[in-house]
């Protein structure tokens, strides 16, 4: 009786190996196995970050391309391309770190809420019904799609200020955030010398008084900055200042000059206790140490992304 | 009683302004009117700063196709040409015309007597729509010049009016037909000229049984305009669903209602063409109901466009009860709320509508149990519970091809949901996002 | 000010109000539960309906940390449900614990809870029950006199029970075993004088609560008249096929679960279609399925089964039938 049950299985499964071995044969699909191990390599997030449908999808490309030249994988940063670049026997591309920041300033104490939205908590929809809470049509809107698109969890939103928080540790600059917010408060920016960046963290265009108006931490493009920066970094338009951040040396001259307190400055230690009222935010944020020691020196190489 | 045969809801009417007359609301101290108050492209400004302007007055000219000319609502001075936040806070550019006397062009006649007879051709009048800068006022404010030029092969066979004014509270359509009901059949007399169709029909839903009455007796007068009671179901006045109320025809996915032989329009808009054709005068005013149901006051206003909503309440009610928690421009079930009430109003404006704190609060949100009453409301026959998951899950292709697109946005699906899910919020969510996808692939 | 997009009102339909409508439509076969099986039933049903509500608040409180949902009467209806599926005997009392825990934590809890679950829960329990303790859960109190106030009954088949045992024997036919064992008349059966589960057995008292259901609109009738027509159906051309092996309709569905089957707990919003094509295939299903466990399966019964098994194509008929289309 035994017998007879171990051998009818055994037959059984020896005839399905024999079936499948033929299957599996027939229906073998060549591919360069080049792709497996660069996908291996990628972080396998599928963030879409490099425009691709997924990591496989840039594998392949990879693979098919036979160099980097125009893709990146900006999730993967430097140590993926160079792992990628060994793999294609190619020279990686060279490009600084990035981090996603969130530039606007409109938080509960700076911009007093007049409206209170009530139904789906989706940013893009909030934006297609009305201004935003305080009535600026420009700042956050504080409902989390960012959140929402960070494959990382990198983002939190500050129950604090309502504001987007980003976490640089987390943060791999893949853009999913950048794309995803209707009012495109979120820019990837260099992530600067031991993590130090200057930016302005408003996105107003409108007319000084009216974008006081609802927040009190407005850009309001009276042109102080763009007059005090050494380097011509900064530059106002439509009413609106902007730091470009290949030209940006970190003096933070721009921050003690802007009377509204707009222009962030972030991982700084703190200014000597003069200059305080204008950068009180730089002494709010954790100073961060463990910035990547390859970035040593303010390179202008121009970002790929 | 006809009715469309799919879906549809019944919300507390609340009409509770039915009996107050129209009245004239004071001119204010400045207007500002915007450049798109109507579908499509925004008109062309052509006066200046310091420019004197009449009533009546063209003040901006429509340079693209699907465009409508706007006319100054007042006379004064231009203040300036600036841009103006509209009622939900977005940016818009906008005349702004400081209010001096009140002086009416020449060629516009405000003598109150009727005029009847219509000597212009079908296509004058069609002209003449354009230069009144007449549009649709039953929400969608679509010119009304292009709506009234058939396109070559094909052919209208109804005019349908609709007076159906299913959404709660608002009563301005009530009281136009109480007070301008031979206005009115002399309006719907034009437009079939303008069209050549034999018959136009004006469906009124039951519960306004003296509108019916009036228009009933005056539509004898007249040849070939027949009053139709509707059933009282919410979304009656929906062009596809009166369409089908009063026709039986279906207008497909995708199709305009002139592919089955109908043109339909507002019975606000009859009004405005009969003073557009037959007195001159283009369209700078419309009438809009102040109502909710907490206020000690209901009224029905004929206001000049470009008031601002504060000084629409300020006049109506002094100020805004304290504990106001909504205020909205259109009815209750597809109005906008206002979140800048020192915008100005607009060609489109139908009603100030004050909800208190305690109405205007949504229920918190709880699990689909799949009871399918948001599919058996929906009157386009469609499956908002998969749109609010397919959105959810950015499944935005799967959505379009159950025919997201489709979806009128009517609310009743959101109305009937025993969960409050907001619905209607995710399928706009999901069609705007279809609209990018679609952009995009092209 | 307050802003959101349209629609401003809304009717005052809720979740809490359908399942205390489905409460109160259960009432009727509390009553007749207690009528023919006195103080068990209560009990059995007090501990059902108090076990569904602490794991559903211990769960929600302890495991997934969300705020309490117990208020909104699902536990509940899941609770008198179970409570209706077993044999009001004493073990029952306490077994129907076990059954509760398993409804609510694996039925419900484990999926999400209210809306997510694919099976309904109180099925769950029962078919759970069923499996692991067959004997109670197959013994069942014969009903003597009115309102029997003593905890122990004396245990007795169900109708369908003794038919299926009868006809196991060779030779036997369904005269036979009828005429054997003195079963219930068909008046007896329609009022729900005979052995069953607790809830059951009355058909009148499901009629009442059914129709309650369908005037406050929680359910249609298509699942019902689906279920039972085809069962009748079905059921009636095995029995003009062999009318000595086969039972006669009208007693097939005034029988067993049937009726309770059709209008509660086919009937459940999460877990049946919801296009009205689909509802009725889906009731379709559950009629042949029943019959077929019935006639040719290991039990006696069937409905448990049927349902669950529809339950779980559930989603692929929501897949397959979609509401008519506007202008399509």
């Amino acid at each position: 009786m035994i017998l007879t049950a171990v051998l009818v299985l055994g037959l059984i499964g020896v005839i399905f190996a024999i079936v499948l071995y033929f299957v599996a044969q027939k229906f073998k699909v060549l591919e360069d196995p080049l792709i497996d191990e660069i996908a291996e390599v990628l972080p396998g997030a599928n963030c879409g970050g490099c425009g691709k449908a997924g990591c496989r999808a840039m594998a392949e490309a990879f693979v098919k391309q036979g160099n980097m030249d125009g893709l990146k994988c900006p999730a993967g940063g430097e140590e993926v391309a160079k792992k990628v670049a060994e793999l294609l026997g190619c020279t990686p591309e060279v490009s600084d770190p990035m981090v996603a920041v969130v530039r606007c300033n409109g938080s509960c104490g700076n911009a007093v809420s007049k409206n209170n939205f009530d139904g789906l908590a989706d940013c893009a929809f909030a934006n297609s019904v009305y201004a935003g809470e305080s009535g600026c049509t420009f700042g956050c809107l504080g409902l989390g799609n960012c959140v929402k698109a960070c494959q990382f969890g990198a983002l939190s939103m500050d129950p604090e200020t309502g504001l987007p928080v980003v976490d640089e540790e987390k943060c791999t600059a893949c853009g999913a955030c950048v794309k995803t917010c209707p009012r495109g408060i979120i820019e990837l920016r260099k992530k600067g010398i031991k993590n130090r960046r200057v930016y302005v963290a408003c996105r107003n265009k409108e007319k000084g008084a009216v974008a006081r108006k609802w927040c009190s931490a407005a850009c309001i493009g009276c042109g102080k900055c763009e007059k005090t920066c050494p380097f011509g970094a900064i530059k106002v338009e439509n009413n609106l200042a902007y730091i470009d951040f290949n030209l940006c040396r970190l003096c933070r001259k721009c921050v003690a000059e802007c009377p509204t307190g707009a222009i962030h400055a972030v991982n700084f230690p703190p200014l000597p206790p003069k200059k305080e009222p204008a950068d009180s935010t730089a002494v709010k944020e954790p100073i961060e140490t463990k910035a990547p020691e390859t970035a040593k020196e303010p390179v202008n190489i121009n970002p790929t992304y | 009683m006809k009715t469309f045969k799919m879906g549809g809801v019944h919300p507390e009417e609340n009409k509770i302004s039915t009996n107050a007359a129209i009245e004239q609301m004071p001119l204010p101290k400045q207007v500002a009117v915007l450049m798109n108050q109507h579908l499509g492209a925004p008109a062309t400004p052509i006066v200046a700063k310091g420019d004197k302007v009449k009533v009546g007055q063209l003040i901006a000219e429509a340079q693209a196709f699907m465009c409508a000319n706007i006319h100054s609502p007042v006379s004064g001075t231009v203040n300036k040409i600036d841009v103006c936040k509209d009622m939900v806070g977005l940016p818009k550019t906008a005349i702004y015309i400081d209010v001096e006397g009140d002086e009416w062009m020449e060629t516009i006649d405000r003598t109150p007597d009727i005029k009847r007879d219509c000597s212009l051709e079908p296509k004058e009048i069609v002209a003449k729509l354009k230069e009144m800068g007449i549009v649709g006022l039953g929400g969608a404010t679509f010119p009304a010049h292009i709506k009234y030029s058939v396109p070559e092969g094909k052919k209208a066979e109804y005019l349908i009016i609709n007076a159906a004014e299913c959404e709660p509270y608002l009563t301005s359509d009530h009281r136009v037909m109480m007070e301008h009901a031979e206005e009115i059949c002399i309006g719907v007399s034009i437009l079939r000229k303008a069209l050549g169709v034999p018959n136009a029909y004006i469906g009124i839903e039951s519960n306004k049984p003296e509108p019916i009455r009036v228009m009933s007796e005056m539509a004898k007068n007249f040849e070939g305009i027949i009053v139709e009671p509707l059933v009282v179901k919410y979304p009656q006045g929906a062009e596809k669903q009166l369409i089908n109320s009063i026709t039986g025809r279906k207008v497909p996915s995708g199709k305009l209602p002139i592919d089955v032989g109908c043109v339909v329009s507002n019975i606000g808009t009859t009004f405005a063409v009969y003073e557009a054709i037959q007195k001159n005068k283009p369209l700078i005013e419309n009438i809009l109901t102040v109502t909710g149901k907490k206020l000690p006051s209901q009224h029905n206003y004929q206001c000049r466009i470009g008031i601002t909503y504060n000084d629409i309440i300020k006049h109506a009610l002094g100020e805004l009860p304290s504990n106001t928690g909504k205020v909205i421009s259109g009815g209750t079930m597809m109005g906008k709320a206002i979140s800048n009430l020192d915008a100005p109003t607009t060609k489109g404006a139908s009603s100030v509508l004050v909800m208190d704190e305690s109405e205007s609060r949504r229920r918190p949100e709880s699990n689909c149990i799949r009871c399918g009453k948001c599919m058996n409301a929906c009157p386009m026959g469609l499956e908002p519970y998969l749109f609010s998951a397919l959105v959810k899950n950015n499944r935005i292709e799967e959505a379009q091809s159950h025919n997201i697109l489709d979806c009128i946005e009517c609310g009743c699906c959101f109305f009937s949901c025993p969960a409050n899910k907001p619905l209607t919020d995710e399928i706009r969510l999901g069609k705007a996002k279809v609209r990018a996808m679609m952009a995009a692939k092209k | 000010m307050k802003i959101s997009g349209s629609p401003h009102v809304h009717s005052d339909e809720s979740t809490k109000k359908i399942m205390w409508r489905v409460n109160l439509a259960l009432v009727p076969m509390l009553l007749t539960g207690i009528a023919y099986f006195g103080l068990n039933a209560l009990l059995i049903s007090i501990v059902s309906v108090a076990c569904c509500c602490l794991f559903q608040w211990l769960i929600e409180k302890f495991i997934l940390k969300t705020p309490s949902t117990v208020c909104d009467g699902s536990a509940v209806v899941t609770g008198l449900l179970l409570a209706f599926n077993v044999p009001a005997t004493a073990d029952m009392i306490w077994l129907v614990a076990i059954g509760a825990l398993v409804a609510i934590g694996v039925g419900k809890m484990t999926f999400g809870g209210l809306g997510k679950n694919p099976f309904n829960p109180a099925l769950v329990g029962r078919v759970f029950m069923l499996i692991s303790f067959p004997v109670q859960m197959t013994t069942w109190p014969t009903v003597g006199k009115w309102f029997p106030m003593s905890i122990d009954t004396v245990s007795g088949p169900t109708p369908l029970g003794i038919i299926k045992e009868g006809l196991s024997h060779e030779g036997a036919t369904i005269q036979s075993v009828i005429d054997a064992n003195n079963l219930p008349s068909l008046t007896e059966i329609f009022l729900g004088h005979m052995g069953g589960s607790l809830g059951e057995v009355s058909a009148i008292a499901i009629l009442i609560g059914a129709i309650y259901l369908l005037c406050r609109k929680v359910i249609t009738w298509h699942i019902p008249v689906a279920f039972i027509g085809t069962a009748f159906i079905f059921s009636g051309i095995l029995w003009l096929a062999d009318p000595t092996m086969y039972i006669d309709p009208v007693t097939t569905i005034l029988t067993g679960g049937i009726m309770l089957g059709a209008c509660f707990m086919a009937t459940d919003m999460v877990t049946s279609p919801m296009a009205k094509s689909g509802q009725l295939i889906f009731g379709v299903g559950c009629g042949l399925l029943t019959i077929i466990i019935r006639n040719w399966g290991a039990y006696p019964e069937g409905v448990s089964f049927a349902i669950l098994l529809m339950n779980s194509v559930t989603p692929l008929i929501n897949r397959w039938c979609k509401p008519k289309r506007f202008a399509c």
